[in-house]
Protein backbone atom coordinates (compact mmCIF):
# COMPACT_ATOMS: atom_id res chain seq x y z
CA UNK A 1 0.00 0.00 0.00
CA UNK A 2 1.30 3.42 -0.92
CA UNK A 3 1.94 5.52 2.02
CA UNK A 4 -0.50 7.01 3.99
CA UNK A 5 -1.75 10.99 3.61
CA UNK A 6 -1.13 12.01 7.18
CA UNK A 7 -1.64 16.06 6.51
CA UNK A 8 -4.18 17.62 7.57
CA UNK A 9 -5.05 21.57 7.59
CA UNK A 10 -6.20 23.15 10.65
CA UNK A 11 -7.53 26.53 9.87
CA UNK A 12 -5.18 27.69 7.11
CA UNK A 13 -2.07 25.84 8.71
CA UNK A 14 -0.80 22.61 6.91
CA UNK A 15 0.38 20.49 9.17
CA UNK A 16 2.28 17.22 7.97
CA UNK A 17 0.69 15.09 10.10
CA UNK A 18 -2.25 15.90 12.89
CA UNK A 19 0.43 15.97 15.93
CA UNK A 20 1.01 18.92 17.66
CA UNK A 21 2.95 19.61 21.40
CA UNK A 22 1.05 20.93 24.36
CA UNK A 23 1.75 24.29 25.43
CA UNK A 24 3.72 24.37 28.44
CA UNK A 25 5.07 20.67 27.89
CA UNK A 26 7.47 21.40 25.07
CA UNK A 27 8.76 24.68 26.05
CA UNK A 28 10.14 26.51 22.73
CA UNK A 29 10.36 23.13 20.70
CA UNK A 30 14.54 23.81 20.97
CA UNK A 31 14.82 21.93 24.68
CA UNK A 32 13.72 19.01 22.62
CA UNK A 33 15.44 19.05 19.35
CA UNK A 34 18.74 16.79 20.67
CA UNK A 35 16.19 14.14 21.41
CA UNK A 36 13.86 14.09 18.47
CA UNK A 37 13.48 15.26 14.93
CA UNK A 38 11.27 18.53 15.57
CA UNK A 39 10.51 18.02 11.27
CA UNK A 40 8.24 14.84 12.12
CA UNK A 41 5.77 16.40 14.15
CA UNK A 42 2.67 18.68 12.70
CA UNK A 43 3.27 21.89 14.94
CA UNK A 44 5.30 22.87 18.25
CA UNK A 45 2.91 25.22 20.71
CA UNK A 46 5.02 27.38 22.54
CA UNK A 47 4.90 28.05 26.29
CA UNK A 48 2.29 30.36 27.45
CA UNK A 49 3.67 34.06 26.66
CA UNK A 50 2.14 37.44 28.76
CA UNK A 51 3.39 40.63 27.89
CA UNK A 52 5.85 41.03 30.10
CA UNK A 53 7.92 38.91 32.11
CA UNK A 54 6.30 36.69 34.75
CA UNK A 55 7.94 34.84 37.44
CA UNK A 56 5.62 31.80 38.34
CA UNK A 57 4.47 30.11 41.57
CA UNK A 58 6.69 28.80 44.63
CA UNK A 59 7.70 25.73 44.51
CA UNK A 60 7.05 22.42 44.38
CA UNK A 61 4.97 23.11 41.35
CA UNK A 62 4.42 19.53 40.48
CA UNK A 63 3.68 16.46 41.65
CA UNK A 64 3.00 12.71 40.19
CA UNK A 65 -0.64 11.26 40.59
CA UNK A 66 -2.20 8.38 39.89
CA UNK A 67 -1.99 8.17 36.08
CA UNK A 68 -1.41 11.37 35.86
CA UNK A 69 0.44 14.48 37.19
CA UNK A 70 -0.84 18.28 39.15
CA UNK A 71 1.15 21.29 38.23
CA UNK A 72 1.17 24.84 39.33
CA UNK A 73 4.14 26.35 37.30
CA UNK A 74 1.85 29.41 36.97
CA UNK A 75 2.58 30.58 34.22
CA UNK A 76 5.96 31.64 34.48
CA UNK A 77 7.30 32.81 30.84
CA UNK A 78 10.31 35.04 29.48
CA UNK A 79 7.91 37.69 28.15
CA UNK A 80 7.02 39.20 24.67
CA UNK A 81 10.23 41.21 24.14
CA UNK A 82 12.37 38.25 25.01
CA UNK A 83 10.30 35.60 23.31
CA UNK A 84 11.00 37.99 19.78
CA UNK A 85 14.49 38.19 20.95
CA UNK A 86 15.78 35.18 21.98
CA UNK A 87 13.45 32.41 20.79
CA UNK A 88 12.06 33.49 17.51
CA UNK A 89 15.42 32.70 15.79
CA UNK A 90 15.26 28.91 16.47
CA UNK A 91 11.83 29.36 14.82
CA UNK A 92 13.92 29.76 11.49
CA UNK A 93 16.20 26.82 11.39
CA UNK A 94 12.90 24.32 11.21
CA UNK A 95 9.77 24.16 8.80
CA UNK A 96 7.26 22.94 11.31
CA UNK A 97 4.78 25.54 12.45
CA UNK A 98 4.87 27.40 15.55
CA UNK A 99 1.84 28.25 17.15
CA UNK A 100 2.14 30.71 20.32
CA UNK A 101 0.37 30.18 23.12
CA UNK A 102 -0.55 33.57 24.72
CA UNK A 103 -2.53 34.84 27.64
CA UNK A 104 -3.28 38.48 29.28
CA UNK A 105 -5.06 40.25 31.89
CA UNK A 106 -7.45 41.90 30.42
CA UNK A 107 -8.89 42.15 26.96
CA UNK A 108 -7.02 44.83 26.09
CA UNK A 109 -3.57 42.71 27.27
CA UNK A 110 -5.46 39.67 25.13
CA UNK A 111 -5.36 42.02 21.79
CA UNK A 112 -2.23 43.85 22.62
CA UNK A 113 -0.03 40.51 22.16
CA UNK A 114 -2.18 39.39 19.44
CA UNK A 115 -0.85 42.02 17.94
CA UNK A 116 2.58 42.49 18.57
CA UNK A 117 2.55 38.43 17.19
CA UNK A 118 1.01 38.97 13.95
CA UNK A 119 3.95 41.37 13.15
CA UNK A 120 6.07 38.11 14.10
CA UNK A 121 6.73 36.21 10.49
CA UNK A 122 8.14 33.08 12.54
CA UNK A 123 4.73 32.74 14.06
CA UNK A 124 2.30 30.65 12.21
CA UNK A 125 -0.64 31.11 14.55
CA UNK A 126 -1.73 31.97 17.91
CA UNK A 127 -3.43 30.09 20.68
CA UNK A 128 -5.54 32.16 22.59
CA UNK A 129 -5.44 30.56 26.07
CA UNK A 130 -8.51 31.46 28.55
CA UNK A 131 -8.01 28.25 30.92
CA UNK A 132 -4.89 28.41 32.96
CA UNK A 133 -6.67 27.13 36.02
CA UNK A 134 -3.51 28.63 38.14
CA UNK A 135 -3.52 31.98 38.13
CA UNK A 136 -5.73 34.45 39.08
CA UNK A 137 -5.85 36.47 36.00
CA UNK A 138 -3.79 33.58 33.65
CA UNK A 139 -7.05 33.86 31.56
CA UNK A 140 -9.73 31.14 33.62
CA UNK A 141 -11.57 34.34 34.16
CA UNK A 142 -12.04 34.49 30.69
CA UNK A 143 -12.38 30.83 30.37
CA UNK A 144 -15.38 29.91 32.71
CA UNK A 145 -17.83 32.97 31.40
CA UNK A 146 -19.03 32.36 27.51
CA UNK A 147 -19.51 36.45 27.52
CA UNK A 148 -15.43 37.31 28.45
CA UNK A 149 -14.43 34.45 26.22
CA UNK A 150 -16.48 35.80 23.48
CA UNK A 151 -15.06 39.36 24.04
CA UNK A 152 -11.00 38.00 24.60
CA UNK A 153 -11.77 35.94 21.09
CA UNK A 154 -13.62 38.79 19.25
CA UNK A 155 -10.65 41.29 20.36
CA UNK A 156 -7.70 39.17 19.40
CA UNK A 157 -9.55 38.35 15.99
CA UNK A 158 -9.50 42.37 15.00
CA UNK A 159 -5.94 42.23 16.18
CA UNK A 160 -4.18 39.95 14.19
CA UNK A 161 -4.85 37.87 10.44
CA UNK A 162 -3.20 34.78 11.74
CA UNK A 163 -5.14 32.01 12.41
CA UNK A 164 -6.56 31.88 15.97
CA UNK A 165 -7.29 28.81 17.98
CA UNK A 166 -8.98 29.73 21.37
CA UNK A 167 -7.80 26.82 24.20
CA UNK A 168 -10.86 25.55 25.99
CA UNK A 169 -10.80 25.33 29.54
CA UNK A 170 -12.84 22.05 31.02
CA UNK A 171 -13.28 23.36 34.12
CA UNK A 172 -16.59 24.67 33.20
CA UNK A 173 -20.07 23.30 33.60
CA UNK A 174 -21.15 23.47 29.85
CA UNK A 175 -18.04 23.26 27.26
CA UNK A 176 -20.14 23.05 24.29
CA UNK A 177 -21.55 26.73 25.21
CA UNK A 178 -17.58 28.10 25.69
CA UNK A 179 -16.98 26.55 22.43
CA UNK A 180 -19.67 28.33 20.92
CA UNK A 181 -18.97 31.72 22.04
CA UNK A 182 -15.65 31.34 20.93
CA UNK A 183 -16.73 30.23 17.77
CA UNK A 184 -19.00 33.52 16.98
CA UNK A 185 -16.45 35.80 17.61
CA UNK A 186 -14.01 34.24 14.89
CA UNK A 187 -11.90 31.71 16.33
CA UNK A 188 -10.76 29.75 13.68
CA UNK A 189 -10.22 26.59 15.70
CA UNK A 190 -10.49 25.20 19.31
CA UNK A 191 -8.26 23.20 21.12
CA UNK A 192 -9.52 21.34 23.96
CA UNK A 193 -8.90 20.58 27.05
CA UNK A 194 -6.52 22.56 29.24
CA UNK A 195 -5.91 21.21 32.55
CA UNK A 196 -8.67 19.88 35.24
CA UNK A 197 -8.47 21.53 38.24
CA UNK A 198 -6.94 19.01 41.09
CA UNK A 199 -5.53 18.64 44.67
CA UNK A 200 -3.12 16.15 46.44
CA UNK A 201 -2.84 16.13 50.28
CA UNK A 202 0.10 14.75 52.02
CA UNK A 203 -1.32 13.61 55.01
CA UNK A 204 1.53 13.41 57.37
CA UNK A 205 2.16 16.69 56.67
CA UNK A 206 -1.67 17.57 56.39
CA UNK A 207 -0.29 19.95 53.79
CA UNK A 208 -0.92 20.47 49.90
CA UNK A 209 1.64 18.87 47.48
CA UNK A 210 2.06 21.41 45.56
CA UNK A 211 2.62 25.34 47.24
CA UNK A 212 -0.07 26.95 44.94
CA UNK A 213 -2.32 24.02 46.78
CA UNK A 214 -4.53 23.34 43.75
CA UNK A 215 -3.44 22.62 40.19
CA UNK A 216 -4.24 21.08 37.04
CA UNK A 217 -4.67 17.76 36.31
CA UNK A 218 -3.18 16.46 32.91
CA UNK A 219 -2.11 12.53 31.59
CA UNK A 220 -3.46 9.53 30.77
CA UNK A 221 -5.82 10.35 33.81
CA UNK A 222 -7.95 12.82 31.95
CA UNK A 223 -8.11 11.30 28.66
CA UNK A 224 -11.73 10.22 29.00
CA UNK A 225 -13.00 13.88 30.22
CA UNK A 226 -10.91 15.68 27.00
CA UNK A 227 -12.49 12.40 24.59
CA UNK A 228 -16.37 13.33 25.92
CA UNK A 229 -15.94 17.08 25.52
CA UNK A 230 -13.84 16.60 22.15
CA UNK A 231 -17.44 14.62 20.93
CA UNK A 232 -19.73 16.77 22.42
CA UNK A 233 -17.80 19.92 20.66
CA UNK A 234 -17.56 18.24 17.38
CA UNK A 235 -21.47 18.08 17.53
CA UNK A 236 -22.25 21.42 18.13
CA UNK A 237 -19.32 23.15 16.30
CA UNK A 238 -18.24 23.20 13.01
CA UNK A 239 -14.71 24.94 13.65
CA UNK A 240 -11.79 22.22 13.02
CA UNK A 241 -10.92 20.97 16.98
CA UNK A 242 -7.72 20.25 18.34
CA UNK A 243 -8.14 17.25 20.81
CA UNK A 244 -6.03 17.34 23.88
CA UNK A 245 -5.97 15.24 26.97
CA UNK A 246 -3.58 12.20 28.10
CA UNK A 247 -2.62 11.70 24.56
CA UNK A 248 0.47 8.67 25.30
CA UNK A 249 0.14 6.38 22.04
CA UNK A 250 -0.71 6.52 18.56
CA UNK A 251 -3.88 5.11 19.46
CA UNK A 252 -4.88 7.31 21.83
CA UNK A 253 -4.20 10.33 19.56
CA UNK A 254 -6.41 8.36 16.81
CA UNK A 255 -9.51 8.37 19.30
CA UNK A 256 -9.85 11.31 19.67
CA UNK A 257 -9.72 12.28 15.95
CA UNK A 258 -12.72 9.44 15.86
CA UNK A 259 -14.50 11.64 18.39
CA UNK A 260 -14.39 14.95 16.10
CA UNK A 261 -10.73 16.35 16.48
CA UNK A 262 -9.06 17.32 12.97
CA UNK A 263 -5.53 17.12 15.18
CA UNK A 264 -4.39 16.52 17.85
CA UNK A 265 -1.63 17.87 21.26
CA UNK A 266 0.56 15.69 22.98
CA UNK A 267 1.47 17.10 26.47
CA UNK A 268 2.83 15.01 29.31
CA UNK A 269 4.12 12.44 27.55
CA UNK A 270 6.81 14.67 26.52
CA UNK A 271 7.81 14.60 29.75
CA UNK A 272 7.41 10.90 29.93
CA UNK A 273 9.91 10.65 26.93
CA UNK A 274 11.36 13.68 25.01
CA UNK A 275 10.28 12.04 21.54
CA UNK A 276 6.76 10.64 22.56
CA UNK A 277 4.91 13.49 19.84
CA UNK A 278 7.84 12.03 16.69
CA UNK A 279 7.22 8.77 17.78
CA UNK A 280 3.05 8.55 18.01
CA UNK A 281 3.43 10.58 14.58
CA UNK A 282 5.16 7.52 13.15
CA UNK A 283 3.19 4.65 15.07
CA UNK A 284 0.19 6.61 13.42
CA UNK A 285 1.26 6.24 10.11
CA UNK A 286 2.20 2.44 10.84
CA UNK A 287 -1.54 2.11 12.18
CA UNK A 288 -3.37 3.63 9.29
CA UNK A 289 -0.72 1.70 6.84
CA UNK A 290 -2.08 -1.54 8.75
CA UNK A 291 -5.82 -1.12 8.89
CA UNK A 292 -5.90 0.26 5.01
CA UNK A 293 -7.00 3.81 6.13
CA UNK A 294 -5.68 5.90 2.73
CA UNK A 295 -6.09 9.46 4.58
CA UNK A 296 -5.52 10.22 8.29
CA UNK A 297 -8.64 12.54 7.31
CA UNK A 298 -11.12 9.66 6.42
CA UNK A 299 -10.67 9.20 10.55
CA UNK A 300 -11.95 12.69 11.72
CA UNK A 301 -15.92 12.43 13.71
CA UNK A 302 -15.30 8.53 12.06
CA UNK A 303 -17.24 7.60 15.41
CA UNK A 304 -19.82 5.22 14.95
CA UNK A 305 -22.64 5.59 17.62
CA UNK B 1 26.46 23.33 23.31
CA UNK B 2 28.93 24.09 25.88
CA UNK B 3 28.54 25.15 29.01
CA UNK B 4 30.69 25.97 31.85
CA UNK B 5 33.25 24.33 29.61
CA UNK B 6 30.97 21.17 30.07
CA UNK B 7 30.11 19.61 25.98
CA UNK B 8 26.01 18.91 26.88
CA UNK B 9 25.45 15.55 24.84
CA UNK B 10 22.02 14.38 24.56
CA UNK B 11 21.58 10.64 24.99
CA UNK B 12 18.48 8.92 25.08
CA UNK B 13 19.13 5.06 25.16
CA UNK B 14 18.10 1.58 26.59
CA UNK B 15 20.07 0.16 29.40
CA UNK B 16 20.26 -2.94 30.54
CA UNK B 17 21.01 -4.02 34.63
CA UNK B 18 24.54 -5.22 35.12
CA UNK B 19 24.13 -5.34 39.01
CA UNK B 20 22.09 -3.70 41.93
CA UNK B 21 23.06 -4.12 45.32
CA UNK B 22 22.24 -3.27 48.54
CA UNK B 23 24.84 -1.30 49.76
CA UNK B 24 23.60 -0.18 53.00
CA UNK B 25 19.82 -0.81 54.84
CA UNK B 26 17.47 1.02 52.51
CA UNK B 27 19.95 2.57 50.10
CA UNK B 28 21.19 0.18 46.57
CA UNK B 29 23.63 1.36 43.90
CA UNK B 30 22.53 -0.21 40.54
CA UNK B 31 24.95 -1.01 37.28
CA UNK B 32 23.64 -0.24 34.03
CA UNK B 33 24.90 -0.03 30.41
CA UNK B 34 25.25 3.08 28.29
CA UNK B 35 26.73 4.10 24.94
CA UNK B 36 30.29 4.78 24.81
CA UNK B 37 29.03 8.60 24.87
CA UNK B 38 28.60 8.09 28.97
CA UNK B 39 32.36 8.37 29.56
CA UNK B 40 32.11 12.27 28.72
CA UNK B 41 29.36 12.47 31.60
CA UNK B 42 30.94 15.18 34.35
CA UNK B 43 30.47 14.81 38.37
CA UNK B 44 27.32 16.31 39.26
CA UNK B 45 25.39 15.68 35.79
CA UNK B 46 22.59 13.59 36.47
CA UNK B 47 20.06 10.61 34.70
CA UNK B 48 16.58 10.10 34.17
CA UNK B 49 15.49 6.79 34.51
CA UNK B 50 11.75 5.47 33.21
CA UNK B 51 12.05 2.16 35.41
CA UNK B 52 9.35 0.29 33.50
CA UNK B 53 7.51 0.56 30.21
CA UNK B 54 3.34 2.18 30.63
CA UNK B 55 1.97 4.82 32.82
CA UNK B 56 2.70 4.22 35.88
CA UNK B 57 5.10 5.57 37.57
CA UNK B 58 4.10 8.35 34.44
CA UNK B 59 7.38 10.35 34.96
CA UNK B 60 11.23 9.49 34.94
CA UNK B 61 12.96 9.68 38.07
CA UNK B 62 16.35 11.83 38.24
CA UNK B 63 19.77 10.43 39.71
CA UNK B 64 23.13 11.83 40.22
CA UNK B 65 25.79 9.86 38.12
CA UNK B 66 28.10 7.91 41.04
CA UNK B 67 30.42 6.42 38.29
CA UNK B 68 31.27 5.52 34.74
CA UNK B 69 33.34 2.84 33.20
CA UNK B 70 34.06 -0.31 30.77
CA UNK B 71 33.49 -4.00 31.52
CA UNK B 72 34.04 -6.77 29.35
CA UNK B 73 31.09 -9.04 29.07
CA UNK B 74 31.33 -12.29 29.59
CA UNK B 75 31.23 -14.16 26.36
CA UNK B 76 34.08 -14.70 24.01
CA UNK B 77 35.53 -11.98 22.44
CA UNK B 78 33.00 -9.13 23.30
CA UNK B 79 34.33 -5.76 23.09
CA UNK B 80 34.20 -4.06 26.09
CA UNK B 81 31.19 -2.34 26.94
CA UNK B 82 30.59 0.97 28.79
CA UNK B 83 28.25 1.36 32.25
CA UNK B 84 27.18 4.09 34.76
CA UNK B 85 25.97 3.63 38.42
CA UNK B 86 23.95 5.25 40.50
CA UNK B 87 23.28 5.52 43.95
CA UNK B 88 19.31 5.82 46.02
CA UNK B 89 17.46 5.35 48.59
CA UNK B 90 14.23 3.34 48.32
CA UNK B 91 11.82 6.10 48.54
CA UNK B 92 8.71 5.58 46.54
CA UNK B 93 7.07 3.76 43.93
CA UNK B 94 9.90 4.75 41.33
CA UNK B 95 12.81 3.46 43.31
CA UNK B 96 11.11 0.21 44.72
CA UNK B 97 10.19 -0.60 41.49
CA UNK B 98 13.99 -0.15 40.25
CA UNK B 99 15.56 -1.83 43.72
CA UNK B 100 13.25 -4.84 42.43
CA UNK B 101 15.08 -5.00 39.32
CA UNK B 102 17.46 -7.91 38.42
CA UNK B 103 20.11 -8.49 35.61
CA UNK B 104 19.11 -8.52 32.34
CA UNK B 105 16.36 -6.09 33.28
CA UNK B 106 16.21 -3.29 31.00
CA UNK B 107 15.49 0.61 31.98
CA UNK B 108 14.92 3.37 29.47
CA UNK B 109 17.47 6.16 30.09
CA UNK B 110 18.04 9.95 29.55
CA UNK B 111 21.76 11.12 30.26
CA UNK B 112 23.99 13.06 30.91
CA UNK B 113 21.47 15.82 31.98
CA UNK B 114 22.58 19.40 33.85
CA UNK B 115 25.66 20.34 34.52
CA UNK B 116 28.66 19.06 36.34
CA UNK B 117 30.68 20.78 39.23
CA UNK B 118 33.40 23.48 37.93
CA UNK B 119 36.61 21.24 38.91
CA UNK B 120 37.99 24.73 40.04
CA UNK B 121 42.07 25.55 40.04
CA UNK B 122 44.47 22.34 40.68
CA UNK B 123 46.40 22.10 43.37
CA UNK B 124 43.92 23.50 45.77
CA UNK B 125 42.16 21.94 48.53
CA UNK B 126 38.52 20.70 47.39
CA UNK B 127 36.63 19.47 50.58
CA UNK B 128 33.76 17.22 50.05
CA UNK B 129 30.34 17.76 51.98
CA UNK B 130 27.97 15.20 51.72
CA UNK B 131 24.78 13.01 53.43
CA UNK B 132 23.10 10.05 52.27
CA UNK B 133 23.03 9.50 48.53
CA UNK B 134 24.12 13.01 48.29
CA UNK B 135 27.53 11.27 47.86
CA UNK B 136 27.06 10.15 45.03
CA UNK B 137 28.23 13.07 42.68
CA UNK B 138 30.75 13.93 45.07
CA UNK B 139 32.55 10.30 44.50
CA UNK B 140 32.35 10.54 41.08
CA UNK B 141 34.32 14.12 41.52
CA UNK B 142 36.35 12.75 44.04
CA UNK B 143 37.43 9.95 41.22
CA UNK B 144 38.17 12.51 38.72
CA UNK B 145 40.51 15.34 41.36
CA UNK B 146 42.26 12.74 43.14
CA UNK B 147 45.68 13.23 40.95
CA UNK B 148 45.20 16.21 40.70
CA UNK B 149 44.18 17.94 44.13
CA UNK B 150 44.14 17.10 47.78
CA UNK B 151 40.67 16.07 49.11
CA UNK B 152 38.93 15.09 51.84
CA UNK B 153 35.32 14.39 52.57
CA UNK B 154 32.96 15.02 55.16
CA UNK B 155 30.58 12.41 55.18
CA UNK B 156 26.75 12.91 57.70
CA UNK B 157 24.13 10.65 58.12
CA UNK B 158 21.29 10.17 61.36
CA UNK B 159 22.23 6.90 62.05
CA UNK B 160 25.59 4.96 60.96
CA UNK B 161 23.39 2.97 57.88
CA UNK B 162 22.99 6.57 56.34
CA UNK B 163 26.60 6.99 56.09
CA UNK B 164 27.93 5.68 52.68
CA UNK B 165 30.90 5.23 50.44
CA UNK B 166 33.35 5.92 53.38
CA UNK B 167 35.04 2.37 52.02
CA UNK B 168 35.12 3.63 48.65
CA UNK B 169 36.66 7.17 49.59
CA UNK B 170 39.22 5.45 51.79
CA UNK B 171 40.60 3.35 48.95
CA UNK B 172 40.96 6.25 47.16
CA UNK B 173 43.41 7.32 49.78
CA UNK B 174 41.15 10.28 50.90
CA UNK B 175 41.29 11.57 54.08
CA UNK B 176 37.06 11.28 55.61
CA UNK B 177 35.45 12.55 58.71
CA UNK B 178 32.09 11.00 59.25
CA UNK B 179 29.48 12.39 62.07
CA UNK B 180 26.51 11.40 62.81
CA UNK B 181 23.37 12.02 64.86
CA UNK B 182 23.33 9.42 67.23
CA UNK B 183 26.84 9.32 66.88
CA UNK B 184 26.84 5.54 66.14
CA UNK B 185 29.68 6.21 63.37
CA UNK B 186 32.36 8.51 63.72
CA UNK B 187 31.55 11.78 65.62
CA UNK B 188 28.01 12.65 67.24
CA UNK B 189 26.26 15.43 65.90
CA UNK B 190 26.09 17.20 62.75
CA UNK B 191 28.64 16.95 60.02
CA UNK B 192 28.81 20.77 59.16
CA UNK B 193 29.75 21.38 62.65
CA UNK B 194 33.44 19.07 61.82
CA UNK B 195 33.66 20.80 58.31
CA UNK B 196 33.75 23.75 60.06
CA UNK B 197 36.35 23.00 62.76
CA UNK B 198 38.42 22.08 59.44
CA UNK B 199 37.21 25.75 57.93
CA UNK B 200 37.80 27.61 61.07
CA UNK B 201 41.85 26.89 60.96
CA UNK B 202 43.82 28.55 58.92
CA UNK B 203 45.01 26.36 55.93
CA UNK B 204 45.68 26.26 51.83
CA UNK B 205 43.16 27.83 49.00
CA UNK B 206 40.59 25.52 49.00
CA UNK B 207 36.97 25.39 47.98
CA UNK B 208 33.74 23.44 48.75
CA UNK B 209 31.03 20.45 47.20
CA UNK B 210 28.02 19.70 48.96
CA UNK B 211 25.49 17.61 47.68
CA UNK B 212 22.44 16.22 50.94
CA UNK B 213 19.44 17.28 52.22
CA UNK B 214 18.82 20.96 51.90
CA UNK B 215 19.42 21.89 55.91
CA UNK B 216 22.95 20.78 55.32
CA UNK B 217 23.59 22.83 52.52
CA UNK B 218 21.64 25.67 53.52
CA UNK B 219 24.30 25.58 56.39
CA UNK B 220 27.52 24.41 54.31
CA UNK B 221 26.66 27.75 52.00
CA UNK B 222 26.58 29.85 55.31
CA UNK B 223 29.25 28.52 56.65
CA UNK B 224 31.20 29.17 53.24
CA UNK B 225 30.34 32.63 53.39
CA UNK B 226 31.70 33.45 56.29
CA UNK B 227 34.74 32.17 55.66
CA UNK B 228 34.90 33.75 52.14
CA UNK B 229 35.23 30.22 50.50
CA UNK B 230 33.88 29.24 46.82
CA UNK B 231 31.02 26.88 47.42
CA UNK B 232 29.47 24.56 44.69
CA UNK B 233 26.07 22.51 45.76
CA UNK B 234 24.63 19.90 43.74
CA UNK B 235 20.12 20.67 44.56
CA UNK B 236 18.15 17.90 44.09
CA UNK B 237 14.28 18.98 43.27
CA UNK B 238 10.79 16.80 41.69
CA UNK B 239 11.18 17.13 38.19
CA UNK B 240 9.13 16.18 35.52
CA UNK B 241 10.85 16.67 31.98
CA UNK B 242 14.56 16.78 32.50
CA UNK B 243 15.53 19.37 29.68
CA UNK B 244 14.22 22.36 30.90
CA UNK B 245 10.74 22.43 29.42
CA UNK B 246 8.30 21.82 32.12
CA UNK B 247 9.80 24.79 34.64
CA UNK B 248 8.71 22.36 37.62
CA UNK B 249 12.08 22.53 39.56
CA UNK B 250 13.24 25.81 39.36
CA UNK B 251 15.19 27.46 42.03
CA UNK B 252 15.28 31.45 42.69
CA UNK B 253 18.57 33.23 41.06
CA UNK B 254 20.83 35.69 42.43
CA UNK B 255 18.57 38.63 41.31
CA UNK B 256 14.96 37.50 41.36
CA UNK B 257 12.13 39.59 42.29
CA UNK B 258 8.73 39.46 41.24
CA UNK B 259 9.01 41.59 38.84
CA UNK B 260 12.46 40.69 36.97
CA UNK B 261 12.05 37.21 37.66
CA UNK B 262 15.64 35.02 37.59
CA UNK B 263 14.29 31.48 38.10
CA UNK B 264 17.45 28.53 37.39
CA UNK B 265 15.87 24.85 36.03
CA UNK B 266 17.79 22.65 38.33
CA UNK B 267 17.65 20.31 35.67
CA UNK B 268 19.22 22.48 32.76
CA UNK B 269 21.00 25.28 34.31
CA UNK B 270 22.00 22.66 37.50
CA UNK B 271 21.61 20.91 39.33
CA UNK B 272 24.86 22.32 40.39
CA UNK B 273 25.37 25.83 40.99
CA UNK B 274 27.86 28.31 42.85
CA UNK B 275 25.95 29.06 45.88
CA UNK B 276 26.77 32.99 44.55
CA UNK B 277 24.10 32.53 41.75
CA UNK B 278 21.09 31.59 44.00
CA UNK B 279 18.99 34.08 46.20
CA UNK B 280 20.32 33.70 49.86
CA UNK B 281 16.40 32.89 51.02
CA UNK B 282 16.17 29.62 48.40
CA UNK B 283 19.75 29.32 48.48
CA UNK B 284 19.45 25.35 48.74
CA UNK B 285 15.41 25.03 47.88
CA UNK B 286 15.24 20.87 47.72
CA UNK B 287 18.07 18.75 48.59
CA UNK B 288 20.71 16.97 46.98
CA UNK B 289 20.56 14.49 44.86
Amino acid sequence: MKKPDLSVNLAGISLRNPIMTASGTFGYGEEFAGYMDLEKIGAIVTKGLSLRPRAGNPMPRIVETAGGMLNAIGLQNVGIDAFIENKTPFFRSISTPVIVNFFGNSVEEYAKLAARLDAVPEVSGVEINISCPNVKHGGIVFGTDPKAAFSVVRAVRGATGKPVIAKLSPNVTDIVEMALACAEAGADSLSLINTITGMAIDLQKRRPRISNVTGGLSGPAVKPVALRMVWQVYQAVKLPIIGIGGIVTATDALEFMVAGATAVQVGTANFMTPDASQRIAEDMERYLKENGVRDVKEMIGSLRV
Amino acid sequence: MTLNGWTKINMHFKSVVLTNIEISPGYRRVRLTAPRGILEAKPGQFVMLRVRDGVDPLLRRPFCIYDVGTFSPDYPDASRRCYFEILYKVVGKGTSILASLHEKDSVDVLAPLGNGFNPGEEGEEKLLVGGGFGLAPLYFLARRLVEKSPIKVFIGGRRKEDVLCVTEFEQLGIDTYVATDDGTLGSRGLVTEVLEEHLSMEGMSRSVFACGPEPMLRAVAGMCEKYRINCQVSLEATMACGVGACLGCVVKGASHSEDSPDYRCVCKEGPVFDTSQLLCEDQAEGAAS
